[in-house]
């Protein structure tokens, strides 16, 4: 569905990513992993057409993104940005049909197509009672369920999110989760992802792109990719792996005596 | 209430402006005669008072400010600024230099207004290019070479002051405030306001998307670089107009489209008729009160936008603050 092509990305004076050659399947979930400013978004923004790669390409379905008319590539693309402009002055539901834009067919308004996806996608995200709220009112967790619900109201077959778990409360950040494997496995969506907790990508993800920030990168399957040398290099952090209940976590290494043990 | 209904509602208050405007002045015309003078204009004087002095003028009135709040709703979106309003391009600055060294040497009212609009074009200019220069697009980079470059031209400003001779500072200090006084035959306006009305809605919906920033806007499907080049040149059109028609009249730009927000119409499918309507009744009343309160003294309109606009913005203010406190 989505491919990348010999893709460099690269800032002046650093590389990013060099020669990256991959596949986004039907129903595949990827967590991309990485430190600070190691290319996970400007990757993202490249998959998205937001930017430009340096060399090699993104392909959908056969063409090269750019070349893609924006309103049919935002109905087949849907990204959630790290950040956006919060000068918007409507209530939450003039935000989440936003997300319709791409699909609407009159200037004039909304139709009541648009308006019930939007209903229904505010009240799986848990804004029913928020729905005439002014969005910029939204506390920072609100306002990032509200820009998930206009993401699914968008309806794309490939979801891009970067750090999607900002800001959410531990329910929110599972239910976000469930619902995005679930468009993967009922829908055949892709999922790409930036995440920084490793316990839910290895949960929710079934692919892993690392990202180490100078031009090497490593993809894989969880086994392959999740490894307590892997993740070590990565973050250039040492972390001990643990199992609980047959599922493998990663546990920082103490940096100090940290907290007094009473 | 639905947002058609708000919109006739501010229609009417347009209209009941303008029929203030015709009204009111150190002839008082009551409604009756006022109406056939319109309808069957003969020669006598309410005839000619009405069609030869007070239509044009509460013409020029309604399209300047029509013209203004255009250009601030746009460049509010464009700029994702609260704050920002039709001159920060320099617009304002490099017109008033124009029209003031026009008047420092007694030039015509045709080719002072020529000279503002060399002034404002090339101010524009400066400031794109200066911002545009350093590669990738920046609307805050925009922003501030702005307020930089009015800096300066409002130190020229200060200098043809200077040294203009007494009796021309008057009519120069008119034009700086904002002053209908001048105002000629006000059809181009009213058709530069209708084109760039025009050119500009259909674009609403997506203006809509691109308060989210540009490249969320992009993300949903719209062409931003397109649309922006479109907008800036519709906003900066409407300012250059509105100034050389009224001075730089101030605060209805920046106002007028909170205004209409505050109401309810935070949509730009409705904002930017309602800021039309708005911006156009709201000067033309202010400009009949400040040619008729205080008759035969003859303010010019923007001391009277600013007295007015003042107060709405700290309320405006003081309401986002609480919003941010929530």
């Amino acid at each position: 569905m989505l491919r990348t092509d010999g893709l460099r990305l690269a800032y002046p004076g650093r590389t990013l990513v060099d020669g990256l050659s991959i596949e986004f399947k039907p129903g595949e979930v990827w967590a991309v992993l990485g430190r600070n400013g190691s290319g996970k978004s400007t990757l993202l923004h490249a998959l998205a057409a937001l930017r430009r790669p340096e060399l090699g390409s993104v392909v959908l379905n056969d063409t090269t993104v750019g070349a893609v008319p924006r309103r049919a590539l935002a109905r087949q693309i849907g990204v959630l940005l790290q950040e956006e402009s919060r000068e918007f002055w409507g209530s939450v539901r003039d935000y989440v049909l936003l997300g319709r834009y791409p699909h609407a067919r009159s200037p004039f308004g909304w139709s009541a197509e648009d308006e019930r996806i939007a209903e229904r996608e505010i009240g799986a995200m848990h804004l029913g009672a928020l729905g005439d709220r002014a969005y910029a009112s939204l506390s920072g967790g609100e306002r990032q369920r509200a820009r998930a619900a206009a993401l699914f109201a968008q309806q794309p077959l490939i979801y891009l999110l970067d750090e999607p778990l900002q800001h959410l409360d531990l329910p929110h950040q599972v239910a976000l989760l469930e619902r995005l494997s679930g468009e993967a496995r009922n829908r055949g969506a892709v999922v790409v992802m930036a995440l920084h907790d490793l316990l839910f990508a290895a949960r929710y993800c079934g692919r892993f792109l690392l990202l180490f920030g100078d031009g090497r990168f490593s993809v894989g399957p969880a086994d392959e990719a999740l490894t307590a040398d892997n993740l070590g290099e990565l973050y250039g952090f040492p972390l001990t792996p643990a199992e609980i209940g047959g599922e493998r976590l990663f546990l920082p290494a103490r940096q100090s005596e940290g907290r007094p043990h009473v | 209430m639905s947002r058609a209904a708000g919109i006739v509602a501010l229609s009417l208050i347009a209209a009941i402006s303008v029929a203030t405007g015709l009204g009111a002045g150190s002839v008082h015309i009551p409604v009756a005669k006022l109406f056939s003078a319109l309808m069957q204009p003969g020669n006598d004087a309410i005839s000619d008072i009405v069609w030869k002095l007070r239509l044009p003028r509460v013409l020029a009135a309604f399209s300047c400010g029509a013209l203004l709040a255009l250009a601030g709703a746009l460049m509010q979106v464009l700029l994702r600024n609260p704050l920002a309003d039709p001159y920060v391009f320099g617009i304002s600055g490099g017109a008033a230099l124009g029209v003031l060294f026009g008047m420092l040497l007694g030039l015509g009212t045709f080719a002072q207004t020529g000279l503002g609009l060399a002034g404002a074009v090339l101010a524009s200019a400066l400031v794109f290019g200066l911002s545009l220069r350093a590669g990738n697009w920046n609307p805050y980079r925009l922003l501030l070479t702005g307020v930089v470059v009015a800096a300066g031209l409002n130190a020229l400003l200060s200098l043809i002051l200077v040294l203009a001779p007494q009796t021309a500072v008057k009519g120069m200090l008119y034009w700086l405030m904002g002053d209908l006084g001048y105002a000629g035959n006000p059809l181009a306006a009213l058709l530069v306001l209708v084109l760039l009305f025009a050119a500009a809605m259909p674009f609403a919906p997506a203006m809509n998307v691109l308060a989210l920033g540009r490249m969320k806007a992009q993300s949903l499907g719209v062409a931003v670089s397109g649309i922006e080049i479109v907008l800036f040149c519709v906003a900066a059109v409407a300012a250059v107009t509105a100034v050389l028609v009224g001075g730089t009249v101030g605060f209805v730009g920046l106002t007028v489209p909170h205004l209409v927000r505050l109401i309810g119409f935070a949509d730009y499918r409705w904002l930017l008729p309602g800021s039309v309507l708005v911006g156009g009744g709201f000067l033309t009343l202010a400009d009949t009160v400040a040619r008729s309160a205080w008759a035969p003294l003859q303010f010019p309109v923007g001391v009277l936008t600013a007295l007015l606009g003042v107060p709405i913005l700290l309320l405006l203010l003081a309401g986002k603050n609480k919003n941010a406190a929530h």
